[in-house]
């Protein structure tokens, strides 16, 4: 059992927890992740560490609902338990002073980013940073990356906030504009398609882009391979092998289908939680 | 005397069994074990012990059955075998301990294992103040000055055995598991109607109740590395973390969508429960028509958890023939049984999908036996121009799974032999570096539960010594 020490709302649809797990607190580095199973009947399902705080004991992860499990935990509260917690899985991401290094994250994916970008500053890196989201309403840590950023870019989808457009807009005027090479790599974190088509426009200009995937996993230690992606024609297991690849790599098409291979389950599970809900709600 | 036959398992009729989860086995009747534990003739030098790589008093527990002194023959059972109900159920006896009957030579063995699980079942079904507990419990307290600390990465049938013999010993022994549940293979891998996880449960149980404490969602070499384990005052630690690698056989097509690797579906299924989705949250998507590539035991459980799923039609597809097969007799006849049909002598090279990425058949070569190959059986040949197409729209892999990496990856000047696995002194599960000791499917590569529990066993006497040398 795992306490939940503190649980806000960030953004619409997305939580933050602050959650006891002392053992990952002390070990977790920046991009690595937790699996964590709300209860007895749960699922699991893996989270990326977005901080932590070794004194304390303590990791936060941003949620975003976007199916059943998401949205159950989503109700929870500060002082709830959350019945495993395991970690931290996966490869550090790689840091090391580069140069100048282009962050660019969408939606809940500036969670994974933030401690890598924290991480990248700290090594003394010149940081750009383009933050993306579908509205205003949508945006987490722009303050955080900010503080961490030489220079600092925000869109948003519907033009509520920041310059209206996509994260890829800002990275073409970029590209137009400046010196070549604009940085000496780049990070690329969010939603598959902005991370596919990030990767498409550096790859025309030979800029080293890593990305940080979530395919779906189960155990997330190597066991069970449901995480496979292709990465070069070679067949990767996220969980052990990622998050972090080679974006110029990445077979898109593969993990964008296999991340929908449990399309009408997922809807069956939530459709069964939504029911549930009508019936304690009017028992 | 009038010749008794050996007992048959009763057993759930295949029509129904197919529909559920329960077991398919069902035990015998006091009757039944009474008369078949009679038809040991109790040999001077018992050759089936030798079969046993736990060294269990066969002879001895049969005949406290045959007296009806089922708590005796628990009690002997116990003695050697911490985990006797699922033993009973999943040791391949045939090959093991019954090969080696006197009663084997002209006719039938005694039924070994369904007696095993009789003695086990019985206790489970008596009150949880188990005779055999309280008897180790004082045991633990009179070698109070001995509670060194050891360490064991790994909740599986090695991990476990190991730990309970050293905790009979009177050592104080921490597990640490990386799933949230303990019991590794014995959770995830064999499914509920060959064992079921309350069986797998109990016997945990039992092995807690001797002192040992498991702690779960920790993985060693993430959470807690071998290092900071010593740092913390482990004494010595077994890693027993199984062969958790599943092996693809890299054709193209591989990665389509309903292809799934047998660890990955048995874990779905088992662990995770998705035969209760959407009840439990973790989903299972199955079409009609399965084919289950590889032909050992995790094939069987897959082809037969697939009929349980609602799969109209489930294929062995295997490479060489019938004889070859490395499953069990009885999982094979059950299997048939149950309309899991084979289709021979046939190797996929190519997986096909539709537009959505899932997957719609496979091309196969037809393939006949050439020579003996280093593993005695006789190798598959593909015969030239022999290919042919089959839809199927779910495959499972199950052709393997190598030892898991993770752990052995963050231990310096570990050596590992080329397949992964850690090398050990097979007697004593010693490997290159003194305090860190290793046995199961680890070291061996995919083997049997017994195997993995002999090595726990014969690890836990290492370690004992280890520590007796320590202190001198």
């Amino acid at each position: 059992m795992f306490k939940i020490i503190e649980k806000s709302s960030h953004a619409t649809g997305i939580n933050r927890f602050v959650i006891e797990v002392p053992e990952i607190a002390k070990k977790v580095l920046p991009g690595q992740f937790t699996i964590l199973r709300l209860h007895e009947k749960g699922e699991r399902i893996p989270i990326t560490v977005a901080d932590s705080d070794k004194v304390k004991g303590t990791i936060t992860l941003f949620v975003q609902e976007v199916g059943k499990t998401t949205i159950e935990m989503g109700k929870l509260k500060t002082g709830d338990t959350i019945l495993d917690v395991v970690g931290p899985l996966g490869v550090l991401s790689h840091i090391e002073n580069f140069g100048t290094v282009l962050c660019i994250a969408g939606g809940v994916g500036v969670a994974v980013m933030y401690p890598i970008a924290k991480a990248l500053k700290e090594k003394g890196n010149k940081i750009i940073s383009i933050l993306g989201a579908r509205s205003k309403n949508f945006i987490i840590l722009e303050n955080e990356i900010k503080k961490n950023s030489d220079e600092f870019f925000l869109t948003t989808d519907d033009g509520s906030y920041g310059q209206k457009g996509f994260v890829s807009n800002v990275l073409n005027d970029l590209l137009a504009i400046r010196h070549s090479p604009l940085a000496n790599i780049v990070y690329a974190i969010g939603p598959v398609p902005m991370m596919r088509v990030i990767s498409e426009i550096t790859k025309q200009h030979n800029l080293k882009t890593i990305v940080s995937l979530n395919p779906i996993m189960v155990d997330g230690t190597g066991m069970c391979g449901a995480c496979r992606v292709s990465v070069g024609g070679v067949t990767k297991f996220a969980c052990v092998d990622g998050p972090d690849f080679d974006g110029h790599l990445v077979n898109w098409t593969e993990l964008t289908s296999r991340l929908s291979v449990f399309k009408r389950e997922e809807k069956e599970s939530l459709d069964h939680y939504c029911k549930y809900l009508k019936t304690v709600r009017n028992s | 005397m009038e010749k008794i036959p050996r007992q048959k398992m009763p057993v759930q009729d295949a029509k129904e069994r197919i529909k559920n989860f329960s077991s398919v086995a069902l035990g015998y009747s006091e009757e039944q074990a009474v008369l078949e534990a009679r038809r040991c003739i109790q040999c001077k030098k018992p050759a089936c012990i030798g079969g046993c790589p736990v060294e269990v008093d066969i002879p001895g527990f049969i005949k406290k059955i045959a007296e009806k002194n089922f708590a005796e023959a628990i009690k002997i059972l116990k003695n050697k075998n911490n985990l006797p109900a699922i033993c009973g159920r999943v040791c391949p006896q045939e090959t093991q301990c019954e090969i080696k009957c006197v009663l084997a030579k002209k006719g039938e063995p005694v039924a070994i294992g369904r007696l095993e699980r009789f003695a086990a079942d019985w206790e489970i079904e008596q009150s949880s103040e188990f005779r055999v507990q309280s008897s180790e419990k004082k045991l633990r307290t009179m070698n109070y000055e001995l509670r060194t600390k050891i360490a064991v990465a790994g909740s599986g049938p090695a991990g476990l055995t190991c730990a309970a013999d050293l905790a009979k010993i009177g050592y104080d022994v921490t597990i640490f598991e990386s799933l949230h549940e303990t019991g590794g293979v014995l959770m995830y891998g064999i499914p509920e109607f060959r064992l079921p996880k309350k069986t797998v449960k109990i016997e945990i149980d039992y092995i807690k109740s001797l002192g040992v404490n498991i702690k779960t969602n920790i993985l060693v070499g993430k959470t807690k590395t071998v290092q900071e384990l010593f740092d913390e005052g482990f004494k010595a630690i077994f890693v027993g973390t199984g062969a958790g690698l599943p092996q693809f056989l890299g054709i193209p097509g591989e990665n389509l969508n309903r292809i799934y690797s047998a660890n990955e579906f048995l874990t779905r299924a088992n662990l995770m429960k998705a035969y209760k989705f959407p009840e439990y949250d973790t989903p299972i998507d199955i079409g009609k028509r399965v084919a289950v590539i590889g032909a050992g035991n995790v094939a069987m459980d897959a082809a037969r958890v697939s009929l349980r799923l609602g799969a109209d039609e489930v294929l062995i597809v295997y490479r060489r023939t019938e004889k070859e097969m490395p499953a069990r007799l009885e999982e094979i006849e059950n299997a048939k049984e149950e309309g899991v049909k084979l289709h021979l002598l046939t190797a996929p090279i190519r997986f096909i999908g539709d537009e959505n990425n899932n997957v719609t058949g496979m091309e196969c070569l037809k393939m006949e036996l050439g020579e003996p190959d280093s593993s005695g059986r006789r190798r598959p040949v593909p015969i030239k121009n022999s290919e042919f197409k089959f839809d199927v729209d779910t495959v499972v892999m199950a052709i393997g799974q190598s030892p898991n990496p993770l752990l052995p990856k963050t231990i310096q000047g570990l050596q590992v032999g080329k397949h992964g696995n850690i090398i050990t002194d097979e007697k004593t599960g010693a490997t290159s570096i003194a305090g860190i000791f290793a046995g199961g499917d680890i070291a061996t590569g995919a083997s049997t539960i017994i195997e993995a529990m002999g090595a726990g066993k014969r690890a836990s006497r290492a370690i004992d010594e280890y520590i007796k040398n320590l202190k001198i």
